[in-house]
């Protein structure tokens, strides 16, 4: 499992990316992804996987997608131009406004897609993991829907930061168990989700909210996120007159950015910046930032970046945003790192929050703070790249935030 | 030397003797890291095999006691490294085959072309390791054969037939039958479609077949005997040394 990887192999890997080879036949991006679980998931993945090739293509599947998509989430969600910011930051800027999907961000669009075809799987139950809980409610919004029962593995340290999102998830009828081990945040609630699943591989579906975890999630939480990068494109050519010179995400697992990124991939003038969280600073445990420091390994299903130590243990992480604060990555953008298509960047914790209360008072939009990260790299580029076009990908809206929020840029203002 | 055969002779001794071979799991430096090669003995007085656990932050497979346990160790700095070099130290070690139980990711940290030799010097006969299905487990079992030692399979109750003989076709040491879809350490009664299973796995293994996940009592051990060549006693073991009991003497209560 060497990366040491030369220019020309580097070239060939990403022109096969472009021309959609990858997840390879062995679920891998390259070197990275797979397939690392107990042997009890192995089942289940394989259903899971001859369920996506029999289901994702098929017309009366995607019907029902579209429609959905259409008429309950609200796509497609704007392209908005951003006067105030382009002015200021003197560069043309425009956002991806998945904050107006249902449930306030971009997770839903995977949600629907995961929940529909866990009904044609037969699952009799979904169980689902969240961080910031955007995921959770799009999780709990989507099974409502469908009328499937879903339990949500939250973290007690992220339940007590998004606590409204909890409420909201419980209000549709999702059964919410707080999980008290390891860090207590997004991580342990995918090993606790994990655990569940292997109780009951057969009766349950496991909606996975990110782009990370064994094969074939990477690829089908992409194929769902896809929608977002396919429609900028579009409204960009339609309202911007071109293709953008830079695209911005967040990243944390990486699902709203591989969502944007990929129909950009083959757009080689087009540069694009993957943002991870900084934390307070580049010390070990200080940050999220996985890509831009972490090291090749396995961590819950696939070969990917990670934050580990020496002994391969997984670091503790920090960010103030619960959506970004993870110590993997998804294997797809381990991948378009190693091959050098897109780069990695951090941004701090109050360099975030600066950039989430510009964002505010300039457009009148309150993002995520995992969102506010893709502002605040958007606005150096920006001044580095004088008139430049940005598209910044919008993932969230910020509402789950204020608790956080009230303790740091409203903090003795309320 | 250690390699993967002693696996076997140990099971096949406990065989002869009429009895299921008894595979006893240890978290490495549980409950204290002074104590691991003297409780590693005590558990050797009363083991066939002994399975020790290399503990790892994020044990996706295992239940609450193991993940306990896991966490405790590492709170008290044990680490892949520190457990080779204490059992290449240790003056006295259990005449039971030794096995390492990890995640794969420290043992990728180790490294694969260093880990096996020092394995095998450590007198280690062999590995399990639970995130490592078969498709992804080549280079590590070819690494492991080039110095003999055995790369452990598990199969569980809802492996297809098919993959099931592909499975236990090639396994070395022995095949790691688990009882029940789930974490390690649950309370279970033993069905007779597990036992039904077992029948299968015995059927389609060369290598002898144990069986592990639940198992807690004597009545479970005499119900399963006839199926199997072994069982796999882990979370019940570590709660034993949780409570500061014996493990040798709960370990006896398991010899039929």
């Amino acid at each position: 499992m060497s990366l040491t990887i030369d220019a020309a192999s580097a070239a060939d890997l990403l022109a096969r990316e472009i021309r959609g080879e990858f997840p390879d036949e062995r679920g891998r991006f390259g070197p990275f992804g797979g397939r690392y679980v107990p042997e009890t998931l192995i089942p289940a993945l394989d259903r899971l996987e001859q369920g996506i090739h029999r289901w994702l293509k098929d017309p009366e599947y995607q019907a029902d997608l579209a429609r959905e998509l259409n008429t309950w989430v609200g796509r497609p969600t704007p392209l908005s131009y951003a006067p105030t910011l382009s002015a200021r930051w003197g560069a043309e800027i425009w956002m991806k406004r998945e904050d107006l999907a249902h449930t306030g961000a971009h997770k839903i669009n995977s949600a629907i897609g995961q929940a529909l075809l866990a009904k044609r799987l037969g699952a009799k139950r979904v169980v689902a993991e969240t961080g910031a809980g955007q995921h959770g409610v799009a999780s709990a919004a989507a099974c409502a829907r469908l009328g499937l029962p879903v339990t949500v593995y939250m973290g007690a340290v992220d339940i007590e930061r998004q606590a409204p999102n909890v409420g909201r998830m419980k209000l549709m009828g999702a059964t919410v168990k707080p999980v008290t081990s390891g860090d207590q945040t997004l991580r342990a609630a995918v090993d606790e989700a994990l655990r569940d699943w292997v109780s009951d591989p057969s009766g349950t579906y496991y909606l996975l909210g990110s782009a990370i975890g064994p094969h074939p999630y990477p690829y089908l939480v992409r194929e769902l996120q896809a929608i977002i990068g396919r429609e900028s494109r579009v409204q960009m050519m339609a309202q911007a007159g071109g293709l953008p010179h830079a695209v911005f995400a967040c990243v944390g697992g990486g699902s709203n950015a591989i969502g944007l990124f990929h129909p950009f991939i083959g757009d080689r003038d087009v540069a694009i910046r993957g943002v991870e969280a900084g934390g307070r600073g580049p010390g070990l445990g200080d940050n999220s930032a996985t890509l831009v420091s972490g090291t090749p390994g396995v961590l819950q299903g696939a070969y990917s970046l990670l934050l580990q130590d020496a002994h391969g243990q997984i670091q503790e992480t920090h960010s103030v945003s619960a959506g970004l604060d993870y110590p993997g990555v998804g294997p797809e953008h381990a991948f378009l790192k190693t091959v050098g298509r897109v780069d990695y960047e951090s941004i701090g914790d109050d360099e975030a929050l600066a950039a989430l209360e510009e964002l505010a008072c300039a457009e009148g939009i309150l993002s995520a703070i995992e969102t506010a990260h893709a502002f605040a790299a958007a606005k150096s580029y920006a001044k580095a790249h004088p008139r430049s076009r940005i598209l910044i990908g919008l993932s969230g809206r910020g509402d789950k935030d204020m608790p956080t929020l009230a303790r740091t840029l409203l903090k003795g203002k309320l | 030397m250690n390699t993967s055969k002693d696996i076997g002779a140990a099971i096949a001794a406990a065989t002869a003797a009429k009895r299921p071979a008894i595979v006893a799991f240890m978290t490495a430096g549980f409950p204290k890291r002074a104590d691991f090669i003297a409780t590693l003995n005590r558990i050797g007085s009363a083991a066939d095999v002994i399975e020790i656990g290399v503990p790892f932050t994020d044990p996706m497979a295992d239940g609450m006691t193991i993940q306990r346990a896991s966490e405790a160790a590492l709170h008290e700095g044990v680490t892949l490294t520190w457990i080779l070099s204490e059992l290449t130290a240790a003056p006295v070690k259990p005449a039971a085959p030794l096995l390492l139980m990890s995640y794969l990711n420290p043992l990728l940290r180790f490294g694969f072309e260093r880990l096996p030799a020092a394995a095998r010097a450590a007198g280690v006969s062999g590995f399990i390791v639970p995130d490592l299905p078969r498709e992804e487990a080549a280079e590590f079992d070819a690494a492991l054969k080039a110095e003999g030692l055995a790369l452990v399979q598990m199969v569980t109750p809802v492996t297809p037939r098919d993959r099931l003989e592909a499975l236990c076709r090639p396994a070395g040491g022995f095949v790691y039958a688990v009882t029940m879809t789930g974490t390690t350490g649950k309370v279970v009664d033993v069905p007779d479609e597990v036992l039904t299973y077992l029948d299968a796995v015995r059927a389609a293994s060369g290598a002898p077949v144990c069986a592990g996940f639940g198992i807690r009592n004597r009545a479970q051990v005499e119900r399963l005997a006839p199926h199997v060549d072994g069982v796999i006693v882990g979370s019940a073991l570590v709660e034993v040394l949780e409570r500061g009991e014996d493990p040798a003497a709960f370990l006896r209560g398991l010899h039929l």
